[in-house]
């Protein structure tokens, strides 16, 4: 890890004055029958040529993306006595899993503007373009899916919990819960000042399935018939197995 | 001990779905449903993606009705005759069942019809065998008044009669055939097994012995839900086979477990416990309908 910093070190040719320099400590989750969500320690350095600016602080933004995916958000409602789905808002793409971590509360360390081009914020990760004439509320539909994502953790704002010292080093944790979807997860890092963005770096951590999930999950799409057969075949001999067993069992 | 499962993407309790598997299998045994009436909204409470849930339960019901039907072969209180017929019917309604889901999806709010559903038929048959039951557990306690014999009417005079002889029944095919449709149907669109209805349809409309109907509907159920299965991991790809392991590993020891208890119990104790159960589900269905949600909005994923 250290000589690879090193190379980013040597081979970056500076852009602007601050940049970072980062560090996962795995770039890979692997998803195993016993997964039960996992930690990615965040850390990295500040690179600069020159000295530290004066006037405002440095401050760090951490944001880790799941895929992003459609999804339609309906809203239940009193009809004829009973409470059925009316309205529905059609999302263009909401990731799947987002967190974004800051070294201070995040209307502190962001312009709106700049969360507006960078699309930091969980409100702005989310993008949605048609909403029917009929709904004028659309805003509550996507704060019902931040407050339904929030509490199944997969969305997550984390205040203050990147630790940056003496305004070079710094370090976060995400904890990423064990309903996680497949896929490349971009993680985003954000320097600011003043609430100006002034440098940011990209990288993808990927999480795949493996071992036994990931045989089963491609022969379920592979060869659909040959998984059905094969369930089929699992449930008769399990039925069968526990009929002889108790059989025996009582003589 | 926590498992990732590899379809729904979830991860989740080994224990506690092994737990449900077991309860919702002793179920069946006792009472002949697969238990998919059940087990269904049980699996969405706990995280399961619908789509996943439904499919995957139809695998389970395979497991647990086998091996109960299994149990039941060996007392010989399997009417293979009267299966195969029902099961004829049963086929052909699933088909006939498939086609209007699929159309009233199209339409939207499947979900509230399929919940309308299961409260309309779930309180139907709960409170009629209800009724009945408590008025057969009466006149059996009150010695001398003998219980009413089957009557003749107008289902003896269709023709096509075949015989029985396991339910000790000569009647025509029509009305099995006609059973088998209409739970078929029913079965397709509500994503059950149909055992709950199949049950109650026998007893009150063929008039078979309580005791030959659990093994008979096992029976047919099985070919019903292995259908499914196919028809669902061919194409939506939504059966979970570690999530049906596990349910179905507690499912085959609870059907045995539930086939002895049944042998032990009485006919009437038997169908008014089905028939408190099934009244139950269908509450707190109609509870979840009429009492306005916690939570208003909720998340659909397109395609799906």
């Amino acid at each position: 890890m250290l000589r690879l910093a090193l190379a980013f070190l040597l081979l970056a040719t500076p852009v602007s004055a601050e940049e970072v320099v980062l560090g996962l400590s795995q770039d890979e989750v692997a998803i195993t029958a016993t997964f039960d969500g996992d930690d990615i320690l965040i850390f990295g350095a500040v690179k600069r040529e020159k000295p530290i600016p004066d006037g405002d602080p440095l401050e760090v933004i951490v944001t880790v993306a799941g895929p992003s995916e459609p999804l339609t958000v309906r809203r239940k409602d009193k009809r004829v006595g009973i409470w059925v789905n009316v309205d529905a808002v059609e999302i263009d793409a909401a990731p799947s899993f987002y967190a974004v971590a800051s070294t201070a509360p995040l209307s502190d360390v962001l312009s709106n503007t700049e969360d507006l081009r960078h699309k930091i914020t969980i409100n702005r990760a989310i993008r949605f373009v048609g909403v029917p004439e009929q709904i004028t509320d659309s805003g509550k539909f996507t704060e019902a899916l931040i407050r339904i994502r929030k509490e199944a953790e997969l969305y997550q704002t984390l205040e203050s919990n990147v630790d940056l010292a003496q305004q070079t080093l710094f370090r976060t944790q995400i904890d990423m819960p064990a309903n996680l979807v497949e896929g490349a997860y971009k993680t985003r890092i954000f320097l600011t000042r003043g609430g100006r963005v002034i440098s940011t770096y990209e990288r993808m951590i990927e999480v795949r399935k493996v071992g036994l999930e990931r045989w089963l999950y491609n022969m379920a799409h592979d060869t659909p018939l040959l998984y059905g057969l094969m369930s089929l075949a699992i449930a008769i001999a399990a039925g069968w197995g526990a009929s002889a067993a108790f059989r025996a069992i009582r003589g | 001990m926590q498992i990732y499962l590899p379809i729904a993407e979830v991860s989740v309790n080994a224990f506690l779905l092994l737990g449900l598997g077991g309860i919702v299998g002793v179920l069946s045994g006792m009472f002949g449903v697969g238990g998919g009436f059940l087990m269904t909204p049980l699996l969405f409470f706990i995280g399961i993606p619908p789509a996943v849930a439904v499919a995957t339960e139809a695998n389970q019901i395979v497991a647990s009705s086998f091996s109960g039907v299994l149990a039941h072969l060996r007392r010989r209180t399997v009417d293979l005759r009267m299966g195969t017929v029902l099961l004829i019917g049963g086929l052909i309604g699933a088909a006939l069942g498939v086609v209007i889901f699929n159309y009233l999806k199209a339409l939207g709010q499947v979900d509230l019809l399929v919940k309308l559903c299961y409260v309309v038929f779930l309180g139907i048959v709960g409170s009629l065998m209800f009724v009945e039951s408590l008025n057969a557990i009466r006149r059996s306690k009150r010695p001398g008044a003998a219980p009413k014999r089957k009557k003749h009417n107008w289902i003896h005079a269709l023709p096509f009669k075949m015989k029985f002889r396991v339910s000790g029944l000569y009647i025509s095919v029509i009305p099995p055939i006609v059973v088998g449709i209409t739970v078929g149907i029913l079965a397709a669109i509500m994503g059950v097994g149909g055992g709950f209805i199949m049950v109650p349809a026998m007893i009150y409309l063929l008039g078979m012995p309580t005791k030959v109907v659990v093994g008979t509907s096992l029976f047919q159920i099985i070919f019903v839900t292995a259908f499914t299965t196919l028809l669902h991991a061919t194409t939506n790809f939504t059966v979970d086979i570690v999530l049906a392991v596990l349910l179905l590993l507690g499912g085959v020891i609870g059907a045995q477990i539930g086939t002895q208890i049944g042998v032990k119990m009485k006919a009437e104790q038997l169908r008014i416990l089905l028939a408190i159960m099934v009244l139950a589900v269908c509450g707190k269905l109609a509870f979840d309908l009429l009492v306005m949600p916690s939570e208003l909005y909720s998340i659909g994923f397109e395609g799906h």
